[in-house]
Parts: C-alpha cells; sequence; structure tokens
C-alpha cells in the first residue's frame, strides 16, 4: 500500500479502521511518518494513545510491535537476547557428530537464528520503505530514567549494533509511537527528538461519532446520552474522570443489556463500567438523583 | 517555502520571550515539518508548529497565545481548559534571604570556636535567626543527605549468592567448549525510594519556608527522583528549579515560580490538587511523603482529612513537619492537625537545624515510627 500524501488523506485512512483522529493528530501522524521522527503522545488515561499506534498499523497496514516500559526493563528485555539453551544444544549435537574446526563452530553459535529479536530490534528488522513497522513504546516514564538513555540512541538512527553479529540498519525508520502518563517528567533530550502531541478529551460531538463506531449496534439516543453523561463526569471533579475508553465500555455495557436511553436506574447498575472508585460513585449517584445526567 | 522563513524565526523568538525553550534545534524540525505540508494554510503553520516546538502542556497554552499574537489569525482549537496564567512580580521576603556574611553580625564575633557555635545553632529556633546565622544554618543545610529508605527493584545484577543467573552460566559454558563450569548467581537490586516534599510557604510558615525548601533542595542533590511542591494559595512544582547545584540560585529560581509566598492556605485543596495532578499518577505511589506545614486550616478540615487519607493509601509512608511540634507546651490542638493526624505515620518537629537532621536520619529508615 502506498504511504499517505497528506494529513488528510491518513486521517481518512485512519476513519477506515474506526479511529477518528482530529486535524492536530492527523498532522501529527503524518509527520511522525514522513519525518521519521517518533510521535510523544501524553495525555489523561483513556484518550486513545496506545489505540492511536494500533489504528496506524492497521491503517498503513503495518505490523505493530509494542514495547510495554515497566521498571528494570533493560537491553536484554527490549532490544536482543541469545538464546543460550539453543546454542549449547547446538554445540552438544555438533561435538556428537564430531565437528573439530572450532573457529567455525564458533562463528556458528553466533549466528541470526540464536538470536532472540525483542520489541526494538523486531521493529528495526521489519521495517522496510514500502511498509514501516509501527513501534509503540508504551509508558515510557515507567521505566527508568537509564532506559530512556538507551531508548535515545537507538530512535536516533534505528540501528542495533550486536558485537557477534555486526550492525542492523533498519531499512526504512518504523514510525515509533511514544506515550507517555506523566508519573514523571521524561527527559528534554528524549522529547526534543520527537513531535508532541497533547491528547484531550473528545468534545460531545466527536464523542458521539466515536462511540458509535465502535459499538454500531447501540441505539442512536443512548449513544448521546452516554457522552452526555461522560462529558458531564468530567466537569463533576472525581478523582479519576472518564476517559474515552470508559464511555465506550460504558455504551457498551449497557447496548448489551439492551437499553435505549440512560436512566438513573439504568446507570447505577452500569456505573462500574465508567467510574471506578467508591467514592466517585456515591457522588455521581447523589448528583443523578438531583436532576439526572441529561 | 523560503519566504516564510524569516517569519518562522521571528515566531520562534516570541515563542521563547514567552517562555517556551524553542532553541534552534526545534524550529529546524519545524521547517522541516512545514515542508512536508501546506505552508499557505494557518492550520498546518499552526499544527507543525505546535507538534514540534512545544514538549509539554503547559507550554501549549503560551503556544497558542503567541500564535494568535504573532499571526493575527485565532488559532483552530476549540476552548481548552482555563490554564492559569501568573505573572507576578515576585518578591522573596527579604528575612528569606541570606545576606551577609558570616562575622558581620554583631552577636557572631563574641562565639570563638567554630564547632561549638554549630552546637549552638543547631538548637535555635529557624524563625529567630540572625542574617549571619542565617547563612551559616543555610551551609549546615547543604551539608544534610536526605533519601528516602531503600526498595527492592525488579533489576539485577552479579551477585556471589542468589538466584542462579543462567544466561551468564550457559555464555561461560559456552566459552568452554559446553563445560559445566562456575554458576554465577544474581540478585535483585535495591533503590531508595521517592521523596516527596510537599512546603507549606503560607504566612503562618513564612519564617521556617526558606529552611525547609533548603532541605528539600539537599533532597533535590541527593536524589534527581526527588519531587518538592509548595503549597500556598496554589500548588506548585518546583522540582526543576530545585534541581540546580548551588543551593541560592535554586532557591531564587524556586522562588520565582512560587506565585504565592507567605499568602493564605487552603491545604485541603492543594493536597487535593497535588493527589489530582501528579500523585495518583504515580510520584506518590510507594513513595515516602513528607508534608511540611503548621496545618492551620481556615474553616472546614473534612476535606483536608479526605485528602490525607487518600494520600496514606497511595504513599508509603507519610511524615508530617510541622515547626510547632518541637516547642514546650505542644498538643496538636488545631483543626487541621488533628484531622490529619490519623493518617500520619510520624509526627515531627522541624524548627531547628537539629531536628531537621533528625528527620534527614527518619526518612531513611525502613519504617520510620520505630
Amino acid at each position: 500500500m502506498d504511504l499517505p500524501q497528506s494529513p488528510a488523506e491518513l486521517a481518512s485512512r485512519l476513519d477506515g479502521v474506526d479511529y477518528l483522529a482530529d486535524d492536530g493528530l492527523a498532522t501529527a501522524a503524518f509527520l511522525a511518518l514522513r519525518m521519521g521522527r517518533p510521535l510523544f503522545v501524553e495525555g489523561e488515561a483513556g484518550v486513545g494513545k496506545t489505540a492511536l499506534a494500533q489504528a496506524l498499523a492497521d491503517a498503513l497496514d503495518a505490523p505493530l510491535i509494542r514495547l510495554q516500559c515497566y521498571e528494570g526493563l533493560d537491553a536484554a528485555q527490549a532490544l536482543y537476547d541469545w538464546d543460550f539453551p539453543r546454542q549449547l544444544l547446538h554445540l552438544r549435537a555438533a561435538e556428537a557428530v564430531g565437528v573439530d574446526d572450532a573457529e567455525r563452530l564458533e562463528h556458528e553459535l553466533y549466528d541470526r537464528r540464536f538470536l532472540v529479536a525483542r520489541p526494538l530490534l523486531q521493529a528495526v528488522e521489519a521495517s522496510t520503505a514500502q511498509r514501516p513497522a509501527v513501534l509503540l513504546v508504551d509508558e515510557v516514564d515507567r521505566a527508568d530514567d537509564e532506559f530512556e538513555a538507551f531508548l535515545l540512541e537507538v530512535l536516533g538512527d534505528f540501528t542495533v549494533s550486536i558485537p557477534e553479529i555486526g550492525t542492523i540498519r533498519a531499512e526504512h525508520p518504523p514510525v515509533v509511537v511514544v506515550t507517555s502518563n506523566r508519573t514523571r517528567e521524561v527527559h528534554d533530550a528524549l522529547k526534543r527528538r520527537c513531535l508532541y502531541h497533547w491528547l484531550d478529551h473528545p468534545d460531545f460531538e466527536r464523542e458521539v461519532a466515536v462511540i458509535r463506531r465502535r459499538i454500531p449496534g447501540a441505539d442512536q439516543r443512548l449513544v448521546s446520552d452516554v457522552a452526555r453523561a461522560a462529558q458531564r463526569l468530567r466537569r463533576m471533579d472525581l478523582v479519576k474522570p472518564p476517559g474515552l475508553a470508559e464511555s465506550i465500555d460504558w455504551a457498551a455495557a449497557l447496548a448489551t443489556l439492551g437499553a435505549t436511553g440512560l436512566d438513573r436506574d439504568l446507570a447505577a447498575r452500569t456505573l462500574g463500567a465508567a467510574v471506578k472508585y467508591r467514592e466517585d460513585q456515591e457522588r455521581v449517584l447523589a448528583a443523578v438523583g438531583d436532576g439526572g445526567f441529561t | 517555502m523560503s519566504s516564510a522563513l524569516p517569519a518562522l524565526v521571528g515566531f520562534a523568538r516570541t515563542l521563547r520571550a514567552a517562555g517556551v525553550p524553542a532553541g534552534p534545534a526545534r524550529v529546524h524540525a519545524w521547517v522541516e515539518a512545514l515542508g512536508h505540508l501546506d505552508a499557505d494554510r494557518t492550520a498546518d503553520v499552526y499544527w507543525s508548529g505546535r507538534l514540534t516546538l512545544c514538549a509539554s502542556p503547559e507550554e501549549l497554552a503560551a503556544f497558542d497565545s503567541a500564535f494568535g499574537a504573532f499571526f493575527g489569525d485565532a488559532p483552530v482549537r476549540r476552548v481548552r481548559r482555563p490554564v492559569a496564567t501568573v505573572t507576578l512580580p515576585v518578591a522573596v521576603p527579604a528575612d528569606d534571604v541570606p545576606t551577609g556574611e558570616p562575622g558581620d553580625g554583631p552577636d557572631v564575633s563574641a562565639v570563638t570556636a567554630t564547632a561549638s557555635r554549630a552546637e549552638v545553632l543547631r538548637h535555635r529556633d529557624l524563625a529567630e535567626l540572625s542574617a549571619a546565622e542565617r547563612a551559616e544554618i543555610s551551609r549546615l543545610l547543604a551539608a544534610l543527605r536526605p533519601s528516602g529508605p531503600a526498595r527492592r527493584t525488579r533489576r539485577r545484577r552479579r551477585d556471589h549468592h542468589g538466584e542462579l543467573d543462567v544466561g551468564r552460566t550457559v555464555r561461560a559454558m559456552l566459552r568452554r567448549g559446553g563445560e559445566p563450569a562456575r554458576l554465577h548467581h544474581r540478585s535483585r537490586t535495591s533503590t531508595p525510594r521517592r521523596l516527596v516534599l510537599l512546603v507549606d510557604v503560607s504566612g503562618s510558615m513564612a519564617a521556617y519556608a526558606d529552611g525547609l525548601l533548603r532541605f528539600a533542595h539537599a533532597a533535590c542533590r541527593r536524589r534527581r527522583s526527588t519531587e518538592v511542591f509548595t503549597m500556598g494559595t496554589r500548588l506548585t512544582r518546583i522540582s526543576r528549579e530545585l534541581h540546580g547545584l548551588d543551593a541560592d540560585a535554586a532557591l531564587i529560581a524556586a522562588s520565582a515560580a512560587v506565585p504565592d509566598w507567605s499568602g493564605g492556605t487552603r491545604l485541603g485543596e492543594q493536597l487535593k490538587a497535588f493527589l489530582d495532578r501528579w500523585g495518583r499518577r504515580g510520584i506518590a505511589r510507594g513513595a515516602v511523603v513528607v508534608v511540611a506545614s503548621d496545618g492551620w486550616e481556615r474553616g472546614d478540615v473534612s476535606q483536608l482529612a479526605e485528602q490525607m487519607r487518600r494520600l496514606r493509601r497511595l504513599a508509603h509512608q507519610v511524615v508530617w513537619v510541622s515547626p510547632h511540634a518541637g516547642k514546650d507546651g505542644f498538643a496538636p490542638e488545631t483543626a487541621g492537625l488533628r484531622a490529619v493526624l490519623p493518617s500520619v505515620d510520624v509526627l515531627v518537629a522541624g524548627h531547628t537545624l537539629d531536628t531537621l537532621e533528625d528527620l534527614a536520619d527518619l526518612l531513611c529508615r525502613e519504617d520510620a515510627r520505630a
């Protein structure tokens, strides 16, 4: 498939895989693709940061390679590792049949087939000019800051140096989406290499459109009721306001029950899909009592 | 494209004046980005600029207003949540700035031995110091190394005992042609817990804020992960400012960032702002949180109590530092303190150098109550 030629074209392709991107997000993704720069996406939980990477992969018909960050993540888990048991097995087998060319044997031991590619190397290897891979570096703020420096090196030129094999260079830089929940400040050096995009909660019309797209079977009135309720919940000063992901879940739960609209009773029964703190639920139900969501 | 270049560079300069560090590298990225787009379309200029020149939500607001001012067109944005822009000439309270060299105070010349002078100073109330004593205290505070207690991490390193390091063992075997050689081991590493300091800078705490912020600066120097916030009429994050090496420069930078020295406080509200914006996301999780305040809360204290319970559930340990706790006849009688005590692991004094040193010792203990 050809790569998109304009942000609008990319937006319509994302639309084709049920991800509705606005002007800003489409421009961001388009530039990430064109300039070969990682896209650094921040925003509240559940606004569609991870979904963006998935949708980009689908829209470009590219493989999605995901690196979930966590504390203690290191190069052996993110880049590559040697498959030691297989190497040992190979060595034993070679001994058994009596191979005595030690140098060749050693060379064989560090062959590509004994290398286990982890997400970063996978992305470098899988990305071609016709079909760049999409690499999702999820929740980079959870990794320790030493890891960032390492990531910076790989994202800088998309080459991986393996002492025993040599340098592996990406034929074409993969599209990289880096997400962060802002649990800590990410180094400026990493941000400087990236395009920065802040994803906000959607407005009402957009939320309706997204839910309708995700749950095609849901009643029209139900969808707009849920979107309106979610918009209101976000203004209610809750401990954890629902994101777009939660309102989709909520609408799905209500649609499963066969609801055609949102009333107090239905809301009380399904609120757990959208609001996940006891204190918040109590507040919401108290507020619904005197006036309802709409 | 080339005709647009002076405008782009001019705008970047405007943006820098608005406080966004849009350096040449970012501007270069902007020009490159615009090359892929339509430079005659305002939306394209706007989005490519926003994507390349900004690096945090705070900078987006400055970008939006600078863009509107420079290019005249209203940016293609729907209304964002209101962002409070604060432009305040900040006057640091005069007695908070350590002026004067040691020796120019009238009472210092009388003291001859430095060691004993430090010993006397150690127990002096921070609110009752002369400028010279203050400078001396500042030096001693800078020598503190506050840090949280150790916590085990997922990271491992080679060790003489502990679990078997299969990778390293097999690698060693491969080198010896597959012969079982020495077994290698590895063990979990540990790292200090994050320290989070919330310093009350309201009027009633003004005399102690300088000492506490110096303590915070020492903690920042010790560990990069340390986070510091001030609580006044609003919550301000000053971790970035305090990460400088020089204490005086860091404090001046911090005081420039804090718009509300010696104002009133609404502790409950500020705690809520901290928890909503930072704490819940991860900064307070598993951390040792130090709240330095006298607990003077006007009006209803139920919000303060509720937020402290939230904090207690997130943090590893909550330490409350009250400058009055070490004084004679102190009892936690104020409504605010009574409300927070059930959620506090340990209440300590923080009105002298001595008590702050004790605090530093206490923070690195696994269980502060012990």
